[in-house]
This record gives structure tokens, sequence and C-alpha cells, in this order.
């Protein structure tokens, strides 16, 4: 699933799937840090 | 107790040229997930509402999550160690999952108990054993920045609330039109109880993703350019294992869990008060000066704070040492305690400043501390260790609201204190981080008495590499 095998037994993790395993959480996070800084600027923005 | 093949250790050994960086996203999607913990009181006035309730009778499914947590990831700490990453994410998986479902049920059908059955209990073991399930994984997989790797992981369950707050919000207005989540608005119980069902669906499909991604790395598997002997030159940390049974006969895992303690008591005391606080603190007669949205904003650079501290702070102990990082953590944060109970009214962005500090080193405290106890005790049970360590948080999340509301009881009616109302609460912090900051400075090297002996298996199993990864 993660990975393609090789004929030495070794491995190679797709690059593909770690972007879009980043993407997976790194987005969310992304949007709660940009809600997050919405609602502290109002601490500065009076 | 034996787990399904397919969850098994075994199954999941790495082979040569495994990427490690798919390893984060993986411990992260747990905790992005099990961090929505912290995002609790976005419905609690729906909750008080729907069940006729007292606010206390609802803070106590968010109090029983906690002690949960702390319990189940000591008494399943070994547990994790030996089975492995993925049972025990795919378990803590379940766990969360259905205690949202059984709280939806709960709220659906006007049963509290149910709600403290589901989300408070259920729930709460789901976020003990999530909670350590990639940490020691994160560890072995990154030998040469287990601070990095362990504040990554634990940044997630910051961040976690971070989402889950707003995302809430959305999810009852969408369930709840009358709702639009400004002050004065309360969404109906219908609205929580889909909230809820929505919230176990997507986590388990976020949480089971982590855990069919995650692997362990071979016994024989090292970074490349990573020289262990280099490790050792750091006197407090071992290349010898001590077994969870053993770490807790030592006095640094005592010391250890004192320091966490006095920390997360510390960091609690503001965290909880933190929206009241910074309104008292600027109070000008019956008004104050900081508006209700500028208050709210300050809990929500709190947050930002607390998940960056989390990052932050424990990859730079890969370079100063764990020992030196929490004398900054506990003996700065006396200094800026001090500093805010003595002068933090002179001016809010003094008291914003002192605070967000405060709060980095409360996130720092516990991001740090799988990688102190992986320097002393070794990789072998570093995830039952640290299990076992959590009942400090159970702990300090009792004590500290405890400490602080206790205090502010005795000093008037809230809407009414200021910042002099304060100072005796702050100081009793100021007290608690000189003990942690005590108890740091006795930490040594474990004595060899309680290391494993040379030559045994200090792995969990003897794995196999996994045919199809």
């Amino acid at each position: 699933m993660s990975s393609t095998n090789t004929p030495q037994g070794s491995t190679h993790t797709p690059t593909g799937l770690i972007a879009f395993a980043w993407a997976l959480v790194g987005l969310p996070l992304v949007y709660g840090l940009y809600q997050t800084i919405k609602t502290a600027s109002s601490l500065f923005g009076g | 107790m034996a787990v399904p093949s397919f969850l098994a250790r075994e199954r999941i050994v790495a082979r040569p040229g495994f990427n490690r960086w798919l390893i984060p996203p993986a411990a992260l999607a747990v905790h992005l997930c099990i961090g929505q913990a912290y995002a609790t009181s976005v419905y609690k006035a729906a909750l008080v509402a729907h069940f006729e309730s007292s606010l206390t009778a609802i803070g106590i499914i968010f109090s029983i999550a906690i002690v949960m947590l702390g319990l189940s990831a000591a008494v399943f700490g070994t547990w994790v160690d030996r089975n492995g990453p993925r049972a025990a994410m795919f378990t803590a998986a379940c766990f969360w999952s259905a205690g949202f479902l059984i709280g939806s049920l709960g709220i659906a059908t006007d049963q509290l108990w149910l709600v403290y059955l589901g989300y408070g209990v259920i729930g709460g073991i789901g976020l003990g054993i999530g909670y350590i399930s990639p940490v020691s994984t994160l560890i072995k997989w990154f030998p040469d920045r287990p601070g990095l790797a362990t504040g990554m992981a634990i940044m997630g369950f910051g961040g976690g609330a971070l989402i889950a707050s707003p995302l809430s919000r959305q999810l009852m207005n969408w369930y709840d039109p009358a709702y639009d989540g400004t002050a004065g608005t309360v969404p109906s119980g219908h609205a929580v109880s889909l909230l809820f069902l929505t919230l176990g669906l997507v986590y388990l499909a976020f949480m089971m993703f982590g855990s069919f991604i995650v692997r362990v790395p071979a016994d024989d598997w090292r970074p490349e350019g990573f020289d262990p002997s280099k490790v050792k030159a750091r006197a407090l940390v071992t290349t010898d294992h001590v077994s969870a049974g053993n770490a807790i006969k030592t006095p640094q895992f005592w010391l250890l869990w004192i320091v966490l303690f006095c920390n997360v008591t510390a960091g609690i005391g503001i965290l909880e008060q933190a929206s009241p606080m910074i309104q008292d603190f600027f109070r000008d007669g019956d008004a104050s000066t900081v508006a209700v949205t500028a208050a709210a904003g300050f809990v929500g650079l709190l947050s930002l704070f607390n998940m960056g501290g989390r990052f932050v702070w424990s990859s730079t102990s890969d370079f100063i040492g764990r020992k030196p990082i929490y004398m900054v953590y506990l003996g700065v944060g006396m200094v800026l305690y001090v500093l805010l109970a003595t002068i933090g009214s002179s001016a809010t962005w003094l008291f914003v400043i002192l605070a967000a500090i405060i709060i980095s080193f409360y996130g720092g405290g516990f991001a740090t501390i799988p990688a102190y106890l992986r320097d002393l005790f070794g990789t072998y049970q570093v995830g039952a260790i640290h299990g076992r360590l959590l009942t400090a948080w159970a702990a300090a999340g009792v004590a500290g609201p405890l400490i602080v509301n206790r205090v502010l009881d005795t000093q008037g009616t809230p809407g009414e204190l200021v910042a002099g109302n304060y100072r005796p609460a702050l100081f009793i912090m100021v007290g608690l981080l000189a003990v942690g900051f005590v108890a740091n400075l006795l930490v040594k090297p474990v004595a060899s008495k309680w290391h494993e002996p040379k030559g045994i298996d200090t792995h969990p199993t003897s794995p196999e590499r996994s045919a199809a990864r």
C-alpha cells in the first residue's frame, strides 16, 4: 500500500504518497491556524 | 492479549529504503483527532441548556476523559509497546470514535450518563491509547532528532483543538441555522448530537488512515549518517534499556512525574481562566477595557503558542539537552509568573506576551517529556513509561483548576475581580514551578542495576520484515 517493492527486497516510498499524507494532515491544520489567527487578530484590532 | 494478524507489529516492519517522513503524518492523523478534547468549550453551553444541567455537571465529561486518558495510558502502555503502533492507533480510533457515537446517542435520547460513559470513559480510553501510540515509534524512527519527532506529534494534540473549534461551530451552524456562533446564541442539543456523530465518523476515517500507513523500523535500521556513539556523549543519554516495571522504581521517574505535574498545573491555571483573566486584569470599575471578542482572541493566541511551543521547544531540546530545556521552562517560567503577578496589569501587550510565553513552555513541557524519558530509560519500553508518567497530567488536570478556582473564590465574585485578586494563585504557581525546578535539577543518570541485561532481546517481538512493505 505504502511502498513499491524492488527486486532486491528493499522498498521505495512513493513521493506522491508522502505528499498526500502530509496534505491530509496539513490542510486541516492550515484551516485551523487561519481561523485561530482570524480570532486572535481581534485582540489587536480592538 | 493477542491482536489480529493485520495489526501485528511484525507485519509493519519497514523494508530498507522506506521513507521515515511518512511516519509524522501518521502520528499527526491520530493526534490532530484526539486533540479535539481541548475544544469541548464550544458546545458546553449547549449541553448545559439541553440537559437543563449545571456547568459543573457538564464539565465532568471533560474531567472523566482526562482522568481516563491518564489511567489508560498507564494501564495500556506496555500493551502498546508490545503490539506496536498500528494495533494501538486502530484501537484508539475505535474507542475515540465509539465515544463520540455513544455520546451522540446520549444527547439525542437525553441521557447524560451515556455522554459520561461514551465521551468520558470510552473516548477517554481512546485518548490515552492514541496519545502514546505513535511516541515510541517516532523516537525509534528519529533517533537523531527525538525531540523534533515527538514535538511534531504532540504539536498535533494542540493543533487538534484549533481545527475542532471552528469546525464544530461551522457544523453546528449547518445543523441548527439559528446558531451563528456569536455570543448569546446557543446551538440546539440536536445539533450537538449530529456534531458528535459527524466528528465520530470523520475521526474514525482519519485515525484509520494513520494506523494503516504507520511502520516500525527494523532492529538494525539507522538513519543515514547517524552515529549512535555521538548520542552517548551527553551525560544523561543512555544506550541501555530500562523496563517500564523497573522505571517506576527509580527516583528519576518520580522526579520527572513531579516536573510534569508542576509544569502542567501551572500552565492549566492560566489556560483555564484565560478569557476572564485578561478582562479582570484590565478592569476599570464595572467594565473591562478588554472586550469579550478580544478576550476570545487572547484564548486563540494562547492556543497558537501552546501548539507552537510543543514543536519549537521540543526541537530545541535536541540541541541544548532535555535537562537544560526544563530549567528554562520552569526557571524562566517562574520569573514570567512573578512579572505577570506584579507588572502584568500595566499594559495589555505585556500581559499577552508574558502569558503567551508561559503557555509555550506548558506545551513544550508536554512535548519534550518523551524524549527525556528516552534519554534516561532507553527506547525499550519508552511508550509504556510515558503512559505511566501521564498520570501526572491527569492529577494536574484536577489540581490546576482547583487551585485557581479556590483562590479566586476567596478573593471575590466573578465579574468583579481585578489583577490583585489573581496574585495569590499566581504566586502558588511560582512555588509549584520552583518545586519542579528542584526536581529537574536532581535528575541524574539511572543506576545500572535497573538496566536490562546486555544481549537480551529488548524488542517487543522478533519481527520478520513485512513481505508486503
